[in-house]
């Protein structure tokens, strides 16, 4: 068997990337331990070359390897979104990791594989393949998620996040299965024209939904698929719990999007009013608990499992019978325009957290950020923008995501769950104005002799500056970003 | 009908006045610590000059926006930076910059801590406030409205009182529930009015009931909460007391007006026919805050909290007037949101400046300084005799307005509504005989030094805006007629013969 060199074309991000997994993973024992950087900048290179890679390919639409995967515009996007979240990741990584002592080469590497899977699972178009790709994504994170092995929280994090993740992919599988038996092939397309012709008629094909529903819940942690969220993200590494809740929580969207809209579209009536009580169990769940928070990861985690709320709003637009292309598009591009704004605005928020964690403080718990605008007014000013955002307070990017939620949900004339919506975000504002206050309407205790300083790498540097200005920027100007996604969601059939 | 703005070319002049004060913010970081006192008065008294402008160059003759200037922002959907200002909005602009220089002479000496965020913060604030007044596409309105929660928030929370923390998450939590929903309801408009959120399109728009209904309440509640009108009062007092004298300023002389100000910029026009429905409602309510406001005042026993609730009395007059839907009571609103931005404004400075001397807001630590303060005493009476509206001075003419609106809505709401007046001498007169004349009874307050000349420039101008307002309305009137005779036929009541008395 030959593959056309179009098929390689089509997945040459993904070799790149594996690739460099590969050198990363090869150099690392022979790279001295004060040289661990150099892995560093090496995995940034290659995304840089992969996302100059996939901005060529943005316009093309080559299905590959006899339709396992396509590369479209919607591909590209998710794609693009995830070397961002992943570069940043690395970058934040470089300071956090030595003050952990674990910076290790094998964390690079780890990263990119689970990247590979992400990239994989958003242009899949074949069940099987979407499958193969969480579990390249989870395997990874799972090793990453204990990467603080001398630390049991760390340790607890992983097998929790192992046996529940496995679990899920299981139930997953299981549906995959049926549907098999239902469609006689695990194509999205092929799935398509036999699930519209027969309607819900085969109860395999009720359990399959169902199953399909809880399997994609876990992923992207929506009630009641959420509980492995806080304890793992407390757990983990804090530079690996930013990477978990932006980019797998993107590509499971990535991937989740095109299997209930172009596999299952022909069973919207049945699985929209799902996600619609999803969903709202999700905004109300997930922004009521993370008021009792005391430790920030938990907290940003409950917020992680809100966000997720919001953006399925768009996902019901989407799934609504008798919504009409206008408005599915809407539906559609506000989910990616959101877990693009939201990818700035909780890396930032998680850089932060991480780069206190250099300033000799824990840095976990929300008291640790007492009195920081006096301490390290920068830092403070930082998370500021970010809890302002996160609250989706104009002018910053946060409001802009909303905005378009909420434009889709009133469109699609569901203005009550927009309601809904609006309110709970307003309940979020008290949590996340909760550590502003903390942070400037508390004064520090007296420390004793000189004050920790923060150690500002410049990697460091380059994450917080790029947040903020992605989450200033696109607050204020989204134009380039909106015609993006309104041009991606277009390939979306 | 024709084009409802002026196109301007030439210099922007709305929008550097709307953002210089943000430029100045900035600056305000790259200069020396001993010079930003200094730095943001000019920064605010340039925009104030830049202002100036404006009400030369306004044309008072027609009620279409002028100065406006348009740029697409977001293309799709599309929302405009569209911006532009009428008769009733220039006088709310110009009150703004006007209050700006006082409360930053003001805090010269109240605000020791952190000096150069707190000059920052109330320059971005500035900005958040003009751009409400000036914004007419609804996207950009929310916006600025939005933006405004975020500084006064740190206003209150990082320079306040002792309760501060609790004042201003209250504050935060109560503004921002009320204008989630006008998020809502402004994008059920954009879908009701042909896909458009340029407010002077959507105010051509006839939508159903039903959704007139909703989008009332929608809009209600978030202007409401903001002028605050009764029930949903209560996050003003406890904002007030622990705000810091500017933020009081700020609070009391601009902010309130944001939810008069949205009654008439977007209620009103777009949705006339709810308006008609809901107006005894909004009387009735209005009633109740002049009445319980007056009546909560006459309780205090601290300053800040008794000018607190006379805000919620007076406040009540500007709804009362609105709801009137008739020319008189809608110039005389606008009028008193004017004047109630200074003279509330100014009694919060006076009760600033009694608290950097004695430290204790309350009336009874305070007696007696008309002997020791005399300058003071002589200040403080000129604004509550105009807080109560005494003939001669600005409130008197708002007031005046506002009953006769009301009046020929109904004869009994305006003889409620006097009670207020009658109940505001009693509270003003009776504090200010306390206060000023009172006997010191064991306090010390004898060796307090008289106003210095820091504080006289604060004071001196607004003593001279109550006068003048008061004796000669018509410049401030005429530039709000055309304005409102053209909100008064587009709302399609019954026009009442206009007639603007001069006291």
């Amino acid at each position: 068997m030959t593959l056309p060199l179009s098929d390689l074309t089509a997945v040459l991000p993904e070799l790149i990337i594996v690739a460099a997994a590969c050198l990363v993973l090869g150099l690392d024992p022979i790279t001295p331990a004060s040289r661990k950087d150099w892995l560093a900048w090496l995995s940034l290179v290659s995304l840089a070359v992969c996302a100059g890679v996939t901005s060529s390919q943005m316009h093309l639409r080559v299905s590959a390897f006899s339709d396992l995967v396509l590369l479209d515009p919607y591909a590209c996007f998710w794609k693009l979104l995830l070397y961002l979240a992943s570069g940043l990741t690395i970058l934040m990584s470089l300071a956090y990791l030595r003050t952990e002592r674990i910076h290790l080469g094998e964390y690079y590497g780890f990263i990119l594989l689970s990247l590979c899977g992400m990239m994989i699972m958003v242009s899949a178009t074949d069940l099987l393949t979407i499958y193969l790709g969480i579990e390249l994504m989870s395997l990874s994170l799972y090793v990453l998620a204990g990467f603080k092995r001398f630390e049991a929280r760390s340790l607890e994090a992983a097998a929790k996040y192992f046996v529940l993740g496995a679990f899920s992919s299981g139930i997953l599988l299981y549906g995959i299965s049926l549907l098999f038996g239902v469609a006689g092939s695990t194509r999205l397309a092929a799935i398509a024209a036999a699930v519209g012709s027969r309607g819900l008629d085969d109860p395999a094909l009720v359990v399959a939904l169902i199953l399909l529903v809880v399997g994609f819940g876990f992923k992207i942690a929506v009630v009641p698929f959420h509980m492995w969220t806080p304890d793992v993200y407390e757990g983990a590494p804090t530079s690996v719990t930013a990477f978990m809740a932006v980019a797998s929580k993107a590509a499971s969207f990535g991937a989740f999007l095109r299997v209930f809209l172009e596999g299952l579209g022909g069973l919207k009536a049945n699985w929209y009013g799902l996600f619609l009580v999803v969903c709202v169990a999700t905004m109300v769940l997930g922004n009521v608990v993370a008021i009792v928070q005391t430790n920030i990861k938990r907290m940003l985690a409950y917020s992680s499992i809100a966000h997720a709320g919001y953006a399925l709003i768009g996902v019901v637009v989407a799934g609504q019978t008798e919504a009409e292309g206008a408005v599915r598009t809407l539906g559609v591009s506000s989910v990616m325009l959101y877990l693009a704004v939201y990818a700035f605005m909780t890396l930032g928020a998680f850089a932060v957290v991480a780069m206190l964690r250099k300033g000799g403080l824990e840095g976990d718990e929300i008291e640790d950020f007492t009195g920081l605008a006096k301490r390290q007014p920068l830092a403070a000013f930082l998370m500021l923008v970010f809890m302002v955002s996160l609250a989706g307070i104009p002018p910053t990017a946060g409001f802009i995501g909303k905005f378009y939620l909420f434009m889709a949900a009133v469109k699609a004339g569901l203005t009550w769950l927009a309601v809904v919506a609006v309110l709970f975000a307003a309940v979020s504002a008290y949590y996340y104005l909760r550590v502003v206050m903390v942070m400037y309407m508390r004064d520090p205790e007296p420390v004793e002799g000189p004050l920790p300083r923060l150690a500002m790498s410049p990697a460091m540097t380059i994450v917080l500056a790029s947040t903020l200005a992605g989450v200033i920027l696109l607050g204020l100007y989204p134009n380039p970003l909106v015609s993006v996604t309104t041009y991606a969601v277009l390939s979306l059939k | 009908m024709s084009d409802p703005t002026i196109q301007t070319t030439g210099f922007p002049w709305l929008t550097a006045v709307v953002f210089l004060p943000l430029a100045g913010a900035v600056m305000l970081f790259f200069v020396k610590e001993s010079l930003v006192r200094w730095t943001a008065l000019v920064v605010a008294l340039a925009d104030l000059g830049l202002s100036l402008p404006l009400w030369l160059l306004f044309d008072p003759s027609t009620p279409r926006m002028q100065f406006t200037e348009r740029v697409s922002w977001i293309a799709s959907p599309s929302i405009n930076y569209s911006i532009g200002i009428d008769g009733i909005s220039l006088p709310l602009l110009l009150l703004t910059t006007f209050l700006t220089p006082l409360c930053v002479l003001a805090s010269w000496k109240a605000i020791e801590a952190r000096i150069r965020e707190f000059m920052a913060t109330m320059l971005i604030m500035e900005t958040a406030m003009l751009g409400v007044f000036v914004a007419l596409d609804l996207v950009l309105f929310y916006v600025f409205w939005e933006a405004m929660l975020i500084p006064m928030y740190l206003i209150i929370g990082v320079w306040g009182g002792p309760n501060r923390l609790y004042a201003a998450m209250k504050f935060f939590l109560y503004t921002l529930v009320g204008s989630v929903l006008l998020l809502i309801a402004i994008l059920v408009v954009f879908f009701h009015g042909g896909q458009t959120f340029d407010m002077l399109l959507l105010s051509r728009v006839g939508y159903s009931p039903t959704v007139q209904n909703w989008v009332f309440w929608a809009f209600f509640v978030a202007f409401a909460v903001k002028v605050p009108m009764f029930p949903f009062h209560t996050w003003l007092p406890d904002a007030h007391v622990e705000a810091p004298t500017a933020g009081s300023v700020f609070l009391a002389s601009v902010l309130l007006k944001m939810g008069a100000y949205g009654f008439l910029r977007l209620t009103l026009p777009m949705l006339p026919d709810a308006t008609e429905t809901f107006t005894p409602i909004m009387v009735a309510l209005s009633l109740i805050a002049i009445l319980y406001g007056a009546y909560m005042a006459l309780a205090q026993a601290d300053l800040k909290k008794l000018i607190a609730y006379s805000s919620v009395s007076h406040m009540g007059f500007v709804t009362l007037g609105i709801f009137a839907l008739n020319a008189q009571g809608i110039e005389g609103a606008v009028l008193q949101m004017v004047n109630h931005g200074i003279t509330t404004g100014a009694l919060f400075l006076c009760v600033g400046a009694i608290y950097e001397r004695t430290h204790s807001r309350m009336i009874a630590d305070n007696a007696g300084l008309a002997r020791p303060m005399p300058r003071f005493a002589t200040v403080l009476v000129i604004f509550a005799l105009s807080s109560l509206g005494l003939p001669g001075t600005n409130s008197f003419v708002g007031e005046f307005l506002v009953l006769v609106g009301t009046f020929l809505w109904s004869q009994a709401a305006a003889a409620i509504a006097a009670l207020g007046v009658i109940l505001a001498a009693v509270y003003l007169l009776w504090m200010v005989q306390r206060v000023a004349f009172g006997l010191p009874d064991g306090h010390n307050t004898e060796r307090l030094r008289d106003l210095n000349l820091r504080e006289m420039a604060t004071f001196v101008p607004l003593v001279v805006l109550v006068f003048w307002i008061g004796l000669f309305p018509n410049p401030v009137l005429t530039a709000m007629h055309a304005s409102v005779n053209n909100l008064i036929e587009h709302v399609d009541l019954e026009e009442v013969s206009l007639t603007v008395p001069n006291p």
